[in-house]
């Protein structure tokens, strides 16, 4: 019994014979791969509210996934109920795809060198730490965030904990296991002044021991962060409408990249020639000196993973150098079918779910410029901080994103806070208008979520300051 | 699992959960089968098949001045996997803290006897085959409607069953059946090599009331065409009509800031305003948890409390928040049977069937009384700020000039605020279209900003 197998041996009396078996229910069909993914997860959330943590939970999902592909057509079929039946029901339901005999085969699962990497080894899986000291840390954060401003009227905290275990064995004979630890915590306040009430949020998170967020040293920062954009949202005036040169600040406007190229690069959507950038690959799509990257390595971080859930270990993968496009983000299906190598995208939110390409960690390599003189070099336009997410039409390359601390700026100076600002833009040329770019790459604190076809898995976006011009921002002011 | 084994599971946690020292609980299980299938151009994209179920267990554990909860799940029903999740749960609300607000609800329970038709057993041996079948029909009439028809994100089947198990220690016990069928084609058009996607869809309660396949992939097929050369407007002020496909996502937003949690946390702009004209008087929006065969409909909450309908705004009045037990007892009120549940969730209030009550003007009525403005047919972003109302979202659709359609738009946004949005409607269309569980007619917005060019 190999290490990856142990666990899941423990729980549900799984061994290689019965990988084996299932395998080769599939095989006995023609299929150009075949693999089985296991998933035993584990996450608790505590939840404060009018300064009570009022509940806690608990939650175990567990199931196995089984996955025949022939040509460009997939079977799928996935259960909670890990035992030798429901395996080779669905291993019989999932090669159904396939209408061709196949040659049996004796399917060898030998368990793999261990990933290649190691990104987030931690002490104490997070969902062993007790919950008392979660509860204590969300009381000790409402108290912090009231004593900060007498205008905090309402303060609101979760600390969610994941743990992760996955076991994949693939028709190749390979079998990869992994474990994926997840922390998240979030606050968010409610400030009041007079007639009006506004929000602030903010959140961090990544790969790593609990106690990284735990620490006063990484909360205190956070919760004052959310108390100051409640109460300069008090003060915002509406934002302008209309089309102006725009200057993203570092960090989690990297979502900008995320919706206005990333997706448009997704192996799936370049197969199926239905992304904006389908074969575009060696042209300009952006400014000279604009590098883009889709990093899956990058220690603790909430995008990153040793292997991707098809087992393929992640890397480092180049999108735009220098302006030019060079790459698309790859699962092993669009790969095969495109004649190119998969890049550690596959990526699935739950064994319920078929993997596709999606993003890790996406983010844009520095520039020379100094973030100060950048924005005093705009006349006239808005200074973009911070974000709540966006949208975009890959087809159409249309893309929203919509800010929830962003300023006007007159004569080359940050002038009043502005509120609800909205950008839209295309994404194939907006980044052909990138004017600057800053010294100061940052990455975002470790809170991206991306949907895609239902699915949600948790990213990482970075950024270092940018000017834009001509995006087209929402507001009501002209 | 058959109706018997769900019972018993559902008897075991709450003895279970009892036992091991919970003054009150609740337990849900929900079971559910599903088949899904996409088609693309001649190929099958993916079949899939999946079965699951997920057992979820509250316990309240009652402290001096008030209950303390916790709410475990799991979907490993082994016997033993369950006695310990239970002695967990009860662990677990021994550690959170009290509140005075906490608890299972007062009233009296449902009977779930009604009948609701949510759930058509024709539909239960439904082949692989056959919805495949359906979803080809849609892709190949999506492609047949026009040679500039010529890619497509695919065309996509889904069959659901389910059956929900809910029972508490007051001695509710409940179950019953449900299932939902859809299907959704996504064609995109091509013009001179620029592209534009658009989707049609159907979604039903039983595959008879579906919409014929072909039909669905036609006007999805002419949805994607008509947008064909978008192009920006000049930033301005002007009349925005949201159609039956976008309107629904403004009473969304409204829904939430109705919902009680937002209303007891003040994190809506509607928090204060409870009996106060919010909206034009050609409003009226309802919640009704019974509607026959309603997406939205059943026959107890996820509280056992009796579903029911509930007038949220009477000719621009609000007149109800939408409440469960919980956010009812915070705001000294009583639930409005909306408690939302999943096994993994606490409840919480939701709408059920939601609407917007037709008007008289069809939407070509509407759009000939607009002298120049929007229509919107696609929303994009997540622009709304619940507790101020500012909104400013992206928006793809039709310009209108002199009262007739004049071309297609894209990359512009739209913005204003929903409390002065929902005040300025000043038509409201005939054209009420259930897609989801909200549905609304189109509705007129007299004025807000588009910013483009």
């Amino acid at each position: 019994m190999s290490d990856d197998l142990a666990f899941f041996h423990d729980r549900f009396g799984l061994d290689e014979r019965m990988l084996t078996t299932a395998l080769d229910t599939t095989l006995e069909r023609k299929v150009d791969h075949a693999d089985l993914f296991f998933e035993y997860t584990t996450q608790d959330s505590v939840v404060l509210e009018e300064s009570i943590v009022k509940s806690g939970d608990r939650h175990l999902e567990q199931g196995v996934g089984v996955r025949a592909q022939t040509g460009q057509r997939q079977g799928y079929a996935h259960s909670d109920d890990v035992t030798v039946e429901s395996l080779q029901l669905a291993a019989t339901t999932a090669r159904t795809i396939s209408e061709s005999n196949g040659d049996v085969r004796n399917v060898a699962v030998a368990p793999a060198a261990r990933p290649r990497h190691d990104l987030y080894p931690v002490a104490t899986a997070p969902t062993d730490v007790p919950v008392e000291r979660k509860i204590e840390l969300l009381g000790a954060i409402d108290t912090h965030a009231r004593g900060l401003d007498p205008r905090v009227k309402q303060v609101m905290a979760s600390l969610i904990s994941q743990h992760r275990h996955v076991l994949i064995a693939a028709s190749d004979g390979s079998l990869v296991a992994d474990i994926q630890p997840l922390v998240r915590l979030n606050v968010q306040v409610v400030a009041e002044s007079g007639e009006s009430r506004e929000i602030g949020y903010q959140g961090m998170g990544g790969r790593c021991d609990l106690d990284e967020v735990m620490a006063a040293g990484a909360w205190h920062p956070l919760v004052a962060e959310a108390v100051r954009i409640a109460t300069l949202n008090l003060e915002a005036v509406p934002c302008p409408a209309g089309c102006m040169d725009v200057v993203l600040g570092p960090g989690w406007p990297g979502v900008l990249l995320h919706e206005a190229i990333g997706h448009g690069l997704e192996g799936d959507f370049n197969r199926k020639k239905t992304s904006a950038f389908t074969d575009r690959i060696g042209q300009r799509v952006a400014a000279e000196g604009v590098t883009v990257v889709d990093d899956g390595t990058l220690p603790g971080r909430r995008g990153s993973l040793n292997v991707d859930d098809e087992g393929t270990s992640t890397q480092r993968t180049l999108l735009i150098e220098d302006g030019i496009l060079r790459g698309y983000l790859q699962d092993r299906l669009n790969a095969r079918l495109m004649g190119m190598t998969a890049t550690g995208n596959g990526r699935r939110e739950s064994y319920a779910h078929l993997p596709m390409p999606r993003m890790t960690n996406t983010f844009m390599l520095a520039g020379q410029d100094d973030p100060e003189e950048i924005v005093r070099s705009v006349d006239r336009g808005l200074y973009a901080v911070s974000f709540d997410g966006g949208q975009v039409d890959i087809t159409s390359g249309k893309f929203v994103f919509s800010a929830n601390e962003a300023y006007r700026i007159e004569n080359g100076r940050i002038g009043a806070p502005v509120k609800g600002a909205t950008l839209i833009g295309n994404g194939p040329d907006v980044l052909t208008r990138v004017k600057r770019i800053g010294n100061d790459l940052a990455l975002d604190r470790g809170v991206g979520s991306c949907g895609k076809d239902g699915q949600s898995v948790p990213v990482g976006v970075g950024l270092p300051t940018l000017r834009i011009d001509e995006l087209t921002v929402g507001g009501t002011e002209r | 699992m058959s109706g018997d084994a769900g019972a018993e599971a559902i008897e075991r946690a709450l003895e279970q959960t009892l036992r091991a020292g919970a003054d009150a609980a609740d337990a849900l299980l929900v079971e559910s089968d599903s088949l899904e299938a996409r088609v693309r151009g001649e190929e099958i994209d993916f079949v899939k098949q999946a079965r699951g179920h997920t057992l979820g267990i509250r316990a309240l554990v009652r402290g001096e001045s008030g209950l303390r909860s916790a709410l475990t799940s799991t979907s490993d029903l082994r016997g033993d996997v369950v006695d310990r999740m239970a002695q967990e749960t009860v662990q677990l609300a021994r550690a959170t803290e009290e509140d005075p607000f906490a608890g299972l609800p007062e009233e009296d329970y449902a009977r779930d006897d009604v009948d609701l038709a949510l759930f058509d057993p024709a539909d239960r041996d439904v082949s692989v085959e056959t919805r495949i079948a359906a979803a080809r029909a849609a892709e190949t009439a999506a492609r047949a409607t026009d040679p500039r028809i010529e890619n497509s994100e695919g065309s996509q089947v889904s069959s659901g069953f389910s059956q929900v198990w809910l029972g508490d220690s007051r001695g509710f016990r409940g179950s019953y059946r449900s299932a939902t069928h859809s299907l959704f084609s996504e064609p995109i058009a091509r013009e001179n090599g620029s592209m534009q996607r658009d989707y049609w869809m159907t979604t039903s309660r039983s595959l008879a009331g579906t919409d014929a396949p072909a039909d669905v992939g036609r006007k999805a097929a002419r949805r994607a065409l008509r947008r064909l050369g978008g192009r920006r407007v000049a930033t301005c002020q002007a009349p925005v009509i949201f159609d039956p496909v976008t309107a629904p996502s403004l009473l969304g937003h409204l829904a939430g800031c109705a919902n009680g949690y937002s209303v007891y946390r003040q994190t809506s702009f509607l928090a204060d305003r409870m009996g106060e004209q919010i909206a034009s008087e050609a409003l009226t929006v309802v919640d009704d948890g019974r509607k026959p065969g309603g997406l939205g409909s059943r026959p107890f909450d996820g509280e056992g409390q009796p579903t029911r309908r509930t007038t949220l705004i009477e000719g621009g009045r609000l007149a109800s928040w939408l409440l469960d037990s919980y956010s009812a007892r915070k705001l000294g009120s009583a639930t409005t049977g909306n408690a939302a549940r999943s096994a993994g969730g606490a409840p919480s209030a939701a709408p059920s069937n939601l609407w917007v009550e037709p008007g008289e003007r069809s939407l070509e009525e509407i759009i000939a009384s607009t002298e120049r403005g929007l229509l919107v047919t696609e929303l994009i972003g997540h622009g709304f700020q619940p507790v101020t109302g500012d909104y400013s979202r992206g928006a793809v659709g039709l310009w209108i000039e002199g009262g007739e359609i004049a071309y297609p738009v894209e990359e512009i946004t739209i913005a204003g605020n929903l409390g002065q949005m929902l005040l300025d409607i000043d038509a409201v269309g005939s054209d009420l279209l259930w897609l989801g569980r909200l549905a609304a007619p189109s509705l007129r917005v007299a004025q807000m900003t588009i910013a483009g060019e």
